[in-house]
């Protein structure tokens, strides 16, 4: 019997050597290189990093967190979800509740309550918000609800072994759903306008350059993180059973495994990567309101996957940066044409570039090798 | 006995007068500065009944009565009338003093024009007078009341104005006759009769008439609440038919051919574009026959819808069967060009389509329940639909074809259907339903570019709860959805409802995925 690998060994040996160099060369750029160019540099330098970039980049790098745990379940259990907006907003509502408490009395109303409370009259803070105004309840809350959301409803989904485009279409109700309820003032989230007005994190002011690049660094260490474990995940035995299940559910059944628990994990991990995208990027850009839990969004989000190429990881973060840094220029160039343009994107990528931007460049190399 | 003799002959006179014309003493009275007399006076020229005294009392109420010395006259065009005999007076004075009317005696005198009314020989004119009556009636106009329903012949109008009567005498100073107008209003469902009712309780001092408005009141709340109850299950299944409309369509592309389309919601709005399209040609050119663009708007509706279909299938879809998540994809990025070129074309805001006159009022079932005709007649276009579909598909080649294809492709095409063509062709065919779809919704909600988005998850919740492969169990779902998110509403209000259904036909997919009425027979899983 070969010599048992630590773990910790495992878990590196999961990224290939190139790969550990690749995210050694994301790190430093944005770790290092654009917060010193934001920061330390002064406004006029032609290397200085702007505010705008620091914010859009920011915001881009929780989609790629998104699209990475969008792809461990569409590309490699083959489960194609429309409703991971909801995760994403529940971790931003999560953490946002933590900021609204945080305004304290520098609300338009100087009232201890969240301002849209007190424009609805109401006189004390509902159960659910009790304990927001702690850090670490919030974070703990930013984890377990879209857990426990996600668990209940994979579990009851696998388990009548719902799949493909029915799976697809209930989790589009779902995020349907939860979309009107959060649009409701009595629901306490503030109703349409959600959250914002957002003051300070921990005791920083959310607009300080400092605490921008700090939570920049922090979205795209999460990033890194998140594709590590995808990568780790992927390689492990573990990944090779969901593979099997996305490539042919009944053999691997007849072998003796249950899916059930393989589609659950991982469908859960994704939702709460999701929740963490959406706490790291609901005090970036300021508000969080129950749009971002419409259908379209979602739908967006496998766009992003599928234009990088599922099934690969690293392809969805290019795919999230090639679509909203298009869609970016686009709502400013030429905001007519946005819709055409994504609405394109859709058709020809499923069309011609099944296996995405990534598939392009395999295709390339391969052809150079041979 | 001589007194007695000249009040008869006194009265007799009177009345004998009053037939003839009226009392001039009476008509200087409406001439009077006080208000009540005037009232007094207008009241007492009703009861008369007298071919002049509607005359007079329209004349007042136009400002046409005027006092010239001692007479009143009535001011016709140019000539003057003595109110009191209906001669001509010539020559007609110049400048006549018209009598003035405040807001308390106009009210008392449109009372009195309607109550005249009632004496009217043309039934409907009374029919009507009854129905005004019915909102306005008091004490003052009671003997005038108990007069007409004497002469009243038709059953009808006779059982409305008993009610009338009852209603104005519910203050009346005997308690003998409050205790029997209570009694008669317990049959009325109106809801101005349960508030007149409720404010007399509180007032209300003899104990057996209390005890007899509780009881009227009861019997009143039933009545509404039925009435309620009906209109639910009524708008239950007309949001049903809505509901099918949308998902007839889908039943077709989604359940027989198994092609998932995202776009299914745009076909709806270019068959309400469609409409508005159609409209608009007709306000241009033939504003005559406004009234009947919706029938012309059908089968435009339907063949535009149909064309972008096939071009949708013809292009995109045919290159995607068999791929369905990735048909999903490409089919929302075809929605969403759908979306912005609907934007380009007729601009972001939502356009005005109207209701032709036909469609527009309703039907009056009980007094507090109106069912609208535009609710009906999409209901009776849903069946219409409904049989349309099901003759295509059970009744004609094309739809033996659709079955084959879906049911063994390569069987169909070795026998020799054209396979290619029939999925273009049923995806048409669906896509046109939907444009059909569109048409009834321009009726009865905003035409704009983003409309189809907020049928898409519905429509697919029907077909998915019905049982994909057939249309019976899309028509039960539609109808069943349409009931209950409709009782839920009156419960717990439009959100919440909406939400309980999609938690409720989640849950329900999750114990029957195969939905409600599963196709017979056994199927390989792939």
């Amino acid at each position: 019997m070969a010599q048992r690998i630590p773990f910790t060994l495992r878990f590196l040996q999961a990224t290939s050597k190139s790969g550990w160099i690749a995210l050694g060369v994301f790190a430093l750029i944005t770790l290092v290189l654009l917060p010193l160019a934001h920061l330390a540099l002064p406004a006029g330098h032609p290397l200085h990093v702007s505010d705008y970039v620091i914010t859009l980049g920011g915001k881009i790098l929780c989609y790629a967190i998104v699209a990475v745990a969008m792809d461990m379940i569409w590309g490699f259990a083959g489960i194609l979800s429309l409703g991971h907006g909801v995760f994403f907003a529940l971790g931003g509502y999560a953490f946002g509740m933590y900021l609204m408490r945080s305004i304290g009395l520098d609300g338009v109303y100087h009232s201890n309550l969240p301002d849209f409370m007190v424009f609805l009259d109401w006189k004390a803070l509902p159960w659910y918000w009790q304990g927001t105004q702690y850090f670490l309840w919030a974070v703990v809350l930013v984890l377990l609800v879209p857990a426990l959301l996600a668990f209940v409803f994979g579990y009851f989904a696998f388990r009548s072994r719902i799949k493909g485009v029915y799976f697809s279409i209930i989790t589009q109700a779902m995020t349907y759903a939860a979309m009107l309820y959060f649009f409701r003032n009595e629901t306490g989230f503030g109703g349409n306008n959600g959250f914002t007005d957002f003051k300070r994190i921990l005791g920083y002011s959310i607009s300080a350059p400092g605490t921008r690049v700090t939570l920049f660094a922090l979205s795209a260490l999460m990033l890194m993180f998140t594709l590590v474990l995808g990568r780790y995940l992927i390689g492990s035995k573990f990944g090779r059973v969901l593979t099997a299940i996305r490539d042919a559910e009944s053999r691997v059944m007849f072998i003796g495994y249950n899916p059930l628990w393989y589609k659950l994990f991982v469908w859960t991990l994704s939702a709460v990567l999701c929740a963490v995208a959406g706490a790291l990027y609901v005090p970036q850009v300021g508000i969080i309101n129950p749009s971002e839990m419409s259908p379209a969004n979602s739908i967006e989000i496998a766009i992003w996957v599928a234009v990088g190429g599922r099934g690969t990881l690293i392809g969805p973060v290019i795919g999230a940066f090639l679509v909203n840094l298009s869609k970016s220029w686009f709502t400013m160039a030429f905001p007519e044409y946005w819709l055409f343009f994504l609405g394109l994107i859709f058709v020809l990528v499923t069309l011609f570039l099944p296996q995405g931007v990534v598939g392009i460049w395999r295709r390339m190399r391969g052809q150079a090798k041979s | 006995m001589r007194i007695l003799w000249i009040l008869f002959f006194l009265a007799s006179w009177y009345s004998g007068a009053a037939q003839a014309a009226l009392d001039p003493a009476v008509l200087r009275q409406l001439a009077d500065d006080d208000s009540d007399v005037k009232i007094a006076a207008i009241q007492q020229i009703a009861q008369s009944a007298d071919p002049l005294a509607e005359r007079v009392l329209k004349a007042l109420a136009d400002d046409g009565l005027a006092v010239v010395d001692t007479k009143i006259l009535i001011l016709e065009d140019e000539q003057a009338v003595d109110a009191a005999t209906g001669a001509a007076v010539v020559p007609a004075p110049e400048n006549p003093d018209t009598i003035v009317v405040n807001n308390r005696v106009r009210s008392a005198l449109n009372a009195a024009l309607a109550a005249l009314n009632l004496f009217n020989p043309d039934r409907a004119t009374r029919f009507s007078a009854t129905r005004a009556l019915a909102q306005s009636a008091d004490a003052s106009i009671a003997p005038l009341l108990t007069r007409a329903l004497q002469q009243e012949k038709d059953p009808e109008i006779k059982e409305q104005l008993t009610e009338v009567l009852a209603f104005a005498n519910l203050q009346n100073a005997d308690a003998a006759v409050r205790l029997a107008a209570v009694k008669t209003l317990g049959a009325s469902s109106r809801p101005n009769v349960r508030n007149a009712l409720e404010a007399q309780l509180s007032t209300e001092s003899v104990e057996a008439v209390r005890i007899a408005i509780q009881a009227s009141l009861r019997a009143i709340d039933g009545r509404i609440a039925l009435g309620e109850q009906v209109g639910r299950i009524f708008s239950g299944i007309s949001l049903g038919s809505v509901l099918l409309l949308a998902a007839l369509g889908l039943a077709i592309t989604y359940g027989v051919m198994g092609v998932i389309n995202m776009a299914h919601g745009e076909l709806l709005m270019i068959g309400a574009y469609a409409t508005y399209a159609v409209q608009s040609a007709f306000r241009h050119y033939f504003p005559a026959a406004l009234d009947w663009y919706v029938l012309a708007a059908i089968p435009v509706a339907f063949f535009s819808a149909a064309l972008v279909g096939i071009l949708m299938e013809r292009t995109v879809i045919r290159w995607l069967y068999g791929r369905t998540l990735e048909t999903l994809l490409a089919t929302w990025g075809l929605s969403l060009i759908l979306i912005q070129s609907a934007r380009v074309i007729f601009g972001a805001q939502n356009v005005e389509v109207s209701n032709p006159s036909w469609m527009s009022g309703g039907v009056s079932v009980v007094s507090n329940l109106v069912l609208p005709w535009n609710r009906i007649i999409i209901i009776g276009f849903a069946l219409f639909v409904l049989l349309l579909v099901w003759v295509l598909l059970n009744r004609t080649r094309l739809g033996m074809f659709v079955r084959a294809v879906t049911q063994n492709r390569p069987m169909a095409s070795c026998v020799g259907v054209p396979t290619g063509r029939i999925d273009s062709l049923a995806f048409g065919l669906g896509a046109g339903i939907a444009g059909l779809g569109g048409v009834a919704l321009s009726q009865i909600s905003n035409v704009g570019p983003d409309m189809g988005q907020g049928y898409i998850v519905d429509s697919f919740m029907v077909v998915v709860l019905g049982g994909v492969g057939q249309l019976a169990g899309s028509v039960w779902a539609a109808l069943g959805l349409g009931v209950v998110t409709k009782f839920l509403e009156g419960w717990a209000g439009a959100v919440i409802a909406k939400i309980a259904v999609l938690i409720f036909i989640i849950i329900f997919i999750q114990k029957r995925p195969q939905g409600l009425f599963a196709l017979k027979g056994r199927f390989v899983e792939n």
